[in-house]
Formats: C-alpha cells, structure tokens, sequence
C-alpha cells in the first residue's frame, strides 16, 4: 500500500529559539499503526500538532492523501482525526453534541446513525445522552476518540492514549486501536511506553531531541539491534576473563560468564567461545540466554543521540 | 466555505444560550426593568421632557444599545474564550475550515443573542413607556449594526485573554463607562460645553444618538456621523481580525 502521509524536511523553532523539531522526514503507509516512541520533550506532540494543524512549522512540507497540508488545508484535514493528550472537552455538553459538534466542525451532514454506530464501536453508546463531566476518565478519552473519528478520518493520530491511564484502561485502548485498524484507518500514535509500542504498533520511530533516529517495522527493528547475551555460571567463581579466551564481547558479571553476540551475525562466535571454554579448563555449571527487549534498544538509542 | 462548520459552531453556541438561559437572558432583562423603576419612573417623573421626548421613553434607545454592547461584547469574547480556556479550540484549529467560518459562527451567535436580549428589552419597554418609533427600518439597522461590530470586538478581546481577568477589563473599564457617559440617560445638549466637546471623542455618542434618532427622530449628532462611526468602528475591528487571521496571533504557536 501506498503513502498516505509524507512530511519532508520539517523544521519548528520556537520563537525562543529552542528548536524542537530538526528536519523531520517522515512518511507512513496507508493502513499501518505507527509508534512514535521518545521521551518527553523529544517533540512528539510539536509533530502532531503541525500535521493537525494546531502549530505552524517553521519550514518543510506535508502532503496528506496527496493533498499539500498549507495549500489543500481543506482537503488535507479532512483525512485526519486527532485524539489529543489533554482530555479537553466541554464539561457541560452531552456526549451526543458534542460528537455532532465535532462532525459539523469537519464540514460533514448530520449523521446520527453514523455517531451512534462510532459510539457503539466505542462501548459509549449508553451514554449518549449523559454529559461529559459526568463521565469517568476512561470514558472522557472513548469520547475524545469518538470525536476524533466522526468525520470518517483516514489518519488517526492519537498523542499518548494512555498517558496517566490505568493497566486495564490501557488494554482497553490498545484493543480499540486494533479494532480501528480493521476499518482500515492508519493510526500514528505517541507513547514513551515501550511495551505498548511493541504491542500495537506495525512500525516503530524513535524520536529525540527533534530528531527522528530510526524509523523501521517492529519485528525488524527488534530483530536487527536485538542482542542476546549468554550467562555462563562456572563451577568455581572468577574475578577477571581468564587468559586464553578471546576478551571480545566476553565479560564477567557475579563470578560467571558473559557473553554478548549478534544473533544477525555470520557467526555467533558461539562455538568458539565454548571450544575455548574447554581448552582453558573452565568446568560449566549452567548456561542461559536472554534477549534484549525493545526497551534496552530505545535506552540505547536515546543515549547515544544524547552524546 | 465549510458551511456545515459554521453551522455547527452556531448551533452550538446558541445551544448553551439557552442552557444558561438564566443567566444570559432573564438577568439583563431584569436589570433593564430596574433601570425602568429608577431612572424612569423614580427619577423621571421629576424630570419632564428631553428634546421634546418624555424622559422614560428617551433613555429607552439607550438603556437597550448599554444592554446589547456590553451583551454582544461579553457574549462573543466568552464563547471564543471558552475553548482557548478549557482546550477544545484543538477542534477549531485541526478541523478544514478557515478562521472566515470560525468568525462566522461566532461572531453570528454572540450577535444573535445580543439582538434578541436587544429585542426582548424594546418589548418589555412597552410595558412602562409609550413608544412610537420613528424609522422603524433604520432602527433595525443600527441594532443589527452595533450588535455585529461588538460581537467583533468582543471575539477579538476573547482572542487576546489569557485569563478570565482580561476577559472582563474591557467590558468593565472601557465599555461600560464609554455608554453610560455615551448619552444613555441624558442629552449630550444637558452637559456644560466643556463635556459636550469631550463627549464627542466617545464612539459610543454616535451610536446611541443614531439609534435614539431611529426611534424619535431627534439626534445630539447628525446621522451621517453616526453611520460613519458604526461603518469605521466595524471596519476597524475586521481589519484586527483580518490581522490575527493572518498571523495566527495567540492562537497557533
């Protein structure tokens, strides 16, 4: 499938001076989910709020749907929904206008059919008629989704869905996103979880300090920085890697063995470390491995940029 | 032009006019009355005529524009107010429409509102004056006028507040003083010529004596001047929108 959304050479700088986003290149196939994974302040939400058209960028262009963003605004944000951080909404309203409110806003004919079948989708359908400040706050974001999906977008993007949400909220919503993307709508969403990164999302970016560091499919992505480690527990404890063994990638951690390898490598060096093992006379006790996650990639990632 | 939008914003606006009905319609209604029992009733009946009118029906003109300014003014800084407050106006600024529709629908509701309190006013009036007016057309006109253009400046004051204080500064200390020494309760001839002369560098003179011509066909200044005040004081405040529309102003970063 093609790309739905591309953002070229984007640059914000704030009046300040900070600047929060350094040539951002971006672009994003119809029908995946995207995780943006940063920590704060990497200018996740400054990106969002430019597609969506909240802030102005400095320089760069985005094309949405094949419209340009400044020029074909109209047709632009007609593509795209926006489920903010923040739960704003009109505390006195109904859930039903203010979802209508939201549908005209978009320029779309009155549809209450359409609403309601969002809202059930949603599990919002008996509160239709309640008013907002009633809701609770799990309930508040379904609205704020609902609001965002009202006018049929084809982009959704959702800034940190779960953001000071419960575990359960937060199944919740990752449950609504899989649903969401088997009506074929592309969904970008931010997050500084990584665990929830990697369980919705098709793609992952990483983004710090302005600047995408990598963008590429999750499995991917885990795959190719994916390192493991092999822990070899000794008979007897050590303190330094014994003479005779091959110091490259070998460590000691707890008296044992530690061995770090690349399982994309042409050779994991494996055999060879064990052979050595046994030529230096080191009797094993145990052998296990782990793999890194997505975490120790992205900690990674953010500390090499931060030098 | 997103017409579904405008729409939209105007309904919904509407739509919390008569959620606070209270509020936004019964109170200024109530206090005008007062200004009835007091200043024309009370007080008037020791006054007998101004400029051939009875003192209870002339301040009528007045009593009705000091309702709809401040009215219109309020209502329209609020309604844009309200979403910058609470942040909604995420929705605005990310939906395909141009700041043109979000005037619109604004502007629109605040200036209907004001016309309505407007015309509940001139009806209850009756209940305490006899009132015959005069150019029943150029009436309308001036309301419909004066209604929009503070609608204008009020949309531009919500635009500019960052807090619920600024939001009331001007209605407070600017418009209020400006109509009730713009020639609500009296004739600018009543004043020593020192004060005629200083009244005469407040807009709101030319408006409230227009409207009060409208009614009785008698005006402290001529009509040309006051069309002319209401064209320039609209156009100003389209020029300050058409400014902010441009560039954003306190409402894109």
């Amino acid at each position: 499938m093609g790309d739905i959304l591309t953002v070229e050479g984007l640059t914000k700088t704030y009046a300040g001076g900070h600047q929060a986003l350094k040539k951002v290149d971006l672009s994003i196939n119809e029908g995946e989910i995207l995780a943006l994974l940063g920590p704060n302040g990497a200018g996740k939400t400054t990106l969002i709020s430019i597609i969506c058209g909240i802030s102005t960028a400095t320089s760069g262009t985005i094309t949405v749907g094949g419209f340009d963003h400044a020029r074909d605004f109209r047709a632009a944000r007609d593509l795209i929904g926006l489920v903010p951080q923040e739960i704003n909404l009109e505390p006195f309203e109904t859930v039903m206008n203010s979802v209508r409110f939201s549908r005209g806003l978009f320029g779309k004919p009155k549809d209450d059919a359409r609403i309601e079948e969002i809202l059930k989708l949603l599990s919002l359908h008996d509160k239709k008629d309640s008013r907002i400040m009633t809701l609770s706050g799990g309930m508040k974001r379904r609205v704020l989704i609902a609001k965002a999906l009202c006018h049929e977008p084809r982009i959704l993007f959702l800034d940190e869905p779960t953001a000071g949400v419960d575990v359960e909220l937060r199944k919740d919503m990752w449950e609504i996103v899989a649903r969401l993307k088997e009506t074929g709508v592309t969904v970008i969403l931010t997050t500084h979880y990584i665990e929830e990164a990697e369980a919705m999302a098709d793609r992952i970016g990483v983004i710090s300090n302005g600047e995408i560091l990598l963008i590429e499919e999750k499995d991917a992505l885990i795959k190719r920085l994916g390192q493991k480690e092999l822990f070899i527990e000794l008979s007897e404890q050590i303190e330094t890697v014994p003479a005779g063994l091959n110091a490259d990638g070998l460590r000691v951690e707890n008296g044992g063995l530690v061995y770090a390898y690349d399982t994309q490598g042409d050779s994991t060096g494996i055999t060879g470390l064990l052979a050595d093992l046994r030529e230096a006379g080191l009797q094993l006790v145990d052998l296990s491995t782990r793999q890194s996650s997505l975490e120790d990639i992205f900690v990674d990632l953010v500390k090499e940029d931060a030098q | 032009m997103n017409w579904n939008a405008i729409k939209a914003i105007y309904r919904f606006e509407m739509a919390r006019t008569f959620r606070t009905l209270l509020q936004s319609i019964i109170s200024p209604v109530l206090s005008t009355s007062l200004y009835f029992i007091v200043f024309g009733a009370a007080i008037g009946s020791r006054i007998d005529q101004v400029e051939g009118v009875s003192y209870g029906a002339f301040i009528v003109p007045g009593l009705i524009m000091l309702t709809v300014l401040t009215q219109a003014t309020s209502n329209a800084s609020f309604g844009i107010y309200f979403p910058k407050f609470i942040g909604t106006v995420y929705e605005l600024l990310s939906a395909p429409i141009s700041f043109i529709e979000i005037v619109i629908g604004y502007v629109g509701a605040a200036a209907t509102k004001a016309f309505m309190i407007g015309m509940i006013i001139f009806v209850t009036a009756h209940f305490f004056v006899d009132l015959e007016i005069a150019h029943p057309v150029w009436m309308m006109v001036f309301l419909v006028m004066t209604c929009l253009s503070f609608a204008l400046l009020g949309f531009i004051i919500g635009i500019w507040a960052g807090n619920f204080e600024q939001l009331q500064l001007v209605p407070l200390l600017v418009i209020t003083p400006l109509v009730f020494l713009g020639g609500s309760f009296y004739s600018i001839s009543m004043l020593p010529p020192v004060w005629q002369t200083i009244t005469l560098f407040n807009p709101v003179v030319y408006l409230i004596s227009g409207f009060r011509w409208a009614f009785f066909d008698v005006a402290d200044v001529s009509l040309v001047w006051s069309v002319v005040a209401i064209l320039g004081f609209m156009g100003a405040c389209l020029a300050a929108i058409g400014w902010i529309f441009r560039t954003g102003w306190r409402l894109r970063s």
